[in-house]
This record gives structure tokens, C-alpha cells and sequence, in this order.
């Protein structure tokens, strides 16, 4: 049987990769593979994952050197038989494949994420047009599962520690574009302020990492065009 | 794989980008100088024209035009992704228009020889 050749990081900051040898299978993915491992060889293995689909975010990992979701990358598709895991780039090493998120999701707060009404439960629900360029915008940003793979591909949030990110900026813009949200200028305010939009270099490397094909950098190229118009004086761009 | 593909000359955009600009800011305050010769008289500017007469000033000069060519329309791209709407795709990565890298190479490319052309001949 053919077998994959598999290097899993080991350690902290600090550490060296463990070598394994698994199985090739006809349908196998990344996080098969480290759940085998951790399974049948070595059960100190700490790694994190959940839903196993897609859909939870908390799997991902730096894969033969990109950031992707463990649990949606199939072995056949990276073309080799060597394959090297490692955590997430720009977090924390907290143990194996696990990383420190804590800054990753301070951040988010930090860029004005949380969502403000003056309505109560008592109120109808909003009439929102689905066709509005608003409503468009904020959906094409909405479907992010914070799993961390943009802000680990993203070479600004390496150099400077005070940017906050793709994935907090892209949860900005999705804001600023909600009819319904009432802190549109405290968001705003945040996502402008000094770790802002305004650090992004508009290369993409987040858009490009992104597994469901989000856009970070188009909703952050809104939030400087929007920053823009609001220190001119205009709210709305 | 099409995304590595991507994630590369999105890089190379940057990094050109960069390195074109330093490239610029090197060369401006021998710009000036010459301009500023200019101011002086006559006898200096020749003297300062006579010396950029040589092949090497002149190679410099060759490519100093192909930098300040790419660096404006690498600039003209970033401006492009930050303030034209984006193409209404369901992946959205359109915006990026990683294509135009190469575009921007090969126009810097057209002018340096242009340049040359109407130096040499
Ligand atoms: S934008 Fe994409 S890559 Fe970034 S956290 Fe959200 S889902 Fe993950
Ligand atoms: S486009 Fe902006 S947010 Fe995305 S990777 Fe580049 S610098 Fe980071
Ligand atoms: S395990 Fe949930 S996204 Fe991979």
C-alpha cells in the first residue's frame, strides 16, 4: 500500500516536527490523517477540530505552507506524498497544532464587531431589501466562520502587531453595511482607527487563503473608501 | 495550483512596487541636482550633461524610466482595487486583477525600450 509521509509539528514556540508514516486512501483528508495518527500512534497529539465539514472553523492549520481548513483539504489535492503540518501562522503556539486565538478574537471586538439595535423583541422584524447595494455588500462579507486562515496569510498582521486583520475588518465592513445596525459610526470609528483599514496593502493574500472564497480585501477597500467620505464630511460614501 | 499562482504575483506586485520606490528615491536627489545645476549656469549643467553622457548613466537612466513606469501603474492598480466596484462574481476574487501585474511589467518594459530608442538613435 502506498503510504504518505507525514511531518507534524511538535511543541510550542519551540519544538521540531515528528515524522509518520500513514496510509494513502482514495478519499482522505488532512484532518484524517492527524485524527489517524493521533488515533493509532500517537495519542499525545493535540490538535483542534469539530464539525469535520466546513462549517465550525476551528481546524485550520498551515498545510505543506499554506493556512487552510484541515477538515476541507483533500490529501489528493496537494500533489505529494510528503506532507507538513504546522499551526496557524501569527497566533500563539500553544501546544502542537493548537494555537492562541485570544488575540485573534480580541481583535474583532476591537474593530467594532458587536451588533447594536434600538428595537426590542417586541418590535416587528426589519424590512430589509435584499436587492439594496447595502444589503449586498454586507452579504457578500457575511458568511465568514472566524476560522483564522486570512489573518494567518496575512503578511501586515506579521509586521505589525496592532493590525487587526482581515477576518475583524471584513466582520467591520459587514456592519457598517447592516440598515439595522445603530453603531455604524462607532464602527466605523474603530475600524479606521490606528490597526485599521488603512494598514492594508490590498495584495489579497487573505482573499486568495480564504476558503469559501470571502473577500477581506474588497471589504476593506470599502471601509478606507468609506473612511475617506466620512472625514470629508459625507456618512454614506 | 491557481491560488499559489495567485498568491505569487500578487507578491511580486508588492514587492516590485516597493523596490521600484526605493529605487525612485534613490535617484530623485540626483534629479534635482541636475535641475538645480541647471539654476547655476550654463558651464555646470554641461559638465553635469557631459558625465550623464556615458553608457552607464545612460543604462541607469534606462532603468529609471522602466522603474518610475512601473511603480506608477502598480500604484494606478492599487488605486483601481481600492476605489473601482469589484466584479459582482460569486468568489469575488476578480477585484484583484492579478493580471494587470504582468500588463504593468511588460508596458514598464515597452517605454524603457522607447526610451532607448530615442536616446541611442
Ligand atoms: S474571512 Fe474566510 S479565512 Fe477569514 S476568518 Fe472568515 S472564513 Fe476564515
Ligand atoms: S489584502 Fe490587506 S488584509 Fe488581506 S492579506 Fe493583504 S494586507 Fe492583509
Ligand atoms: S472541523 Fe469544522 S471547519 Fe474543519
Amino acid at each position: 500500500m502506498e503510504t504518505l509521509t507525514v511531518q507534524i509539528w511538535r511543541g510550542a514556540e519551540t519544538g521540531s516536527f515528528a515524522s509518520f508514516s500513514v496510509p494513502k486512501r482514495d478519499n482522505q483528508t488532512v484532518l484524517d490523517v492527524v485524527t489517524e495518527i493521533q488515533q493509532r500512534q500517537d495519542q499525545s497529539i493535540s490538535y483542534r477540530f469539530a464539525c469535520r465539514v466546513g462549517v465550525c472553523g476551528s481546524c485550520a492549520m498551515t498545510v505543506n505552507g499554506k493556512p487552510r481548513w484541515s477538515c476541507r483539504t483533500h490529501i489528493s489535492s496537494l500533489k505529494s506524498s510528503v506532507i507538513t503540518i504546522e499551526p496557524l501562522k501569527n497566533m500563539p503556539r500553544i501546544k502542537d497544532l493548537v494555537t492562541d486565538m485570544t488575540g485573534f478574537f480580541d481583535k474583532w471586538g476591537q474593530a467594532g464587531n458587536v451588533f447594536e439595535s434600538d428595537k426590542t423583541r417586541q418590535d416587528a422584524p426589519a424590512k430589509v431589501d435584499p436587492s439594496s447595494q447595502q444589503r449586498k455588500a454586507a452579504n457578500a462579507a457575511i458568511e465568514c466562520i472566524n476560522c483564522g486562515v486570512c489573518y494567518a496569510a496575512c503578511d501586515v498582521v506579521s509586521w505589525n502587531d496592532e493590525y487587526l486583520g482581515p477576518a475583524a475588518l471584513n466582520r467591520a465592513w459587514s456592519l457598517v453595511n447592516d440598515e439595522r445596525h445603530t453603531g455604524k459610526q462607532d464602527t466605523l470609528v474603530a475600524a479606521m482607527g490606528a490597526g485599521g483599514c488603512s494598514n492594508c496593502h490590498s495584495q489579497g493574500n487573505c482573499m486568495t487563503a480564504c476558503p469559501i472564497g470571502l473577500s477581506p480585501t474588497r471589504s476593506i477597500a470599502g471601509l478606507k473608501k468609506m473612511s475617506l467620505f466620512s472625514l470629508m464630511g459625507k456618512q454614506d460614501g | 495550483m491557481m491560488t499559489r499562482h495567485r498568491l505569487t504575483i500578487s507578491y511580486m506586485a508588492f514587492v516590485l512596487h516597493r523596490l521600484s520606490g526605493i529605487g525612485l528615491i534613490c535617484f530623485l536627489p540626483f534629479h534635482f541636482l541636475v535641475l538645480g545645476l541647471g539654476l547655476e549656469g550654463e558651464a555646470a549643467l554641461d559638465n553635469m550633461l557631459a558625465y550623464t553622457d556615458q553608457p552607464l548613466i545612460k543604462l541607469g537612466e534606462y532603468i529609471l524610466v522602466i522603474l518610475f513606469s512601473l511603480h506608477l501603474l502598480l500604484g494606478i492598480r492599487v488605486l483601481i482595487i481600492e476605489w473601482m466596484p469589484w466584479p459582482d462574481r460569486a468568489d469575488g476574487q476578480g477585484g484583484l486583477r492579478a493580471g494587470w501585474i504582468f500588463a504593468a511589467l511588460g508596458i514598464a518594459l515597452i517605454l524603457g525600450w522607447i526610451f532607448i530608442d530615442g536616446v541611442i538613435a
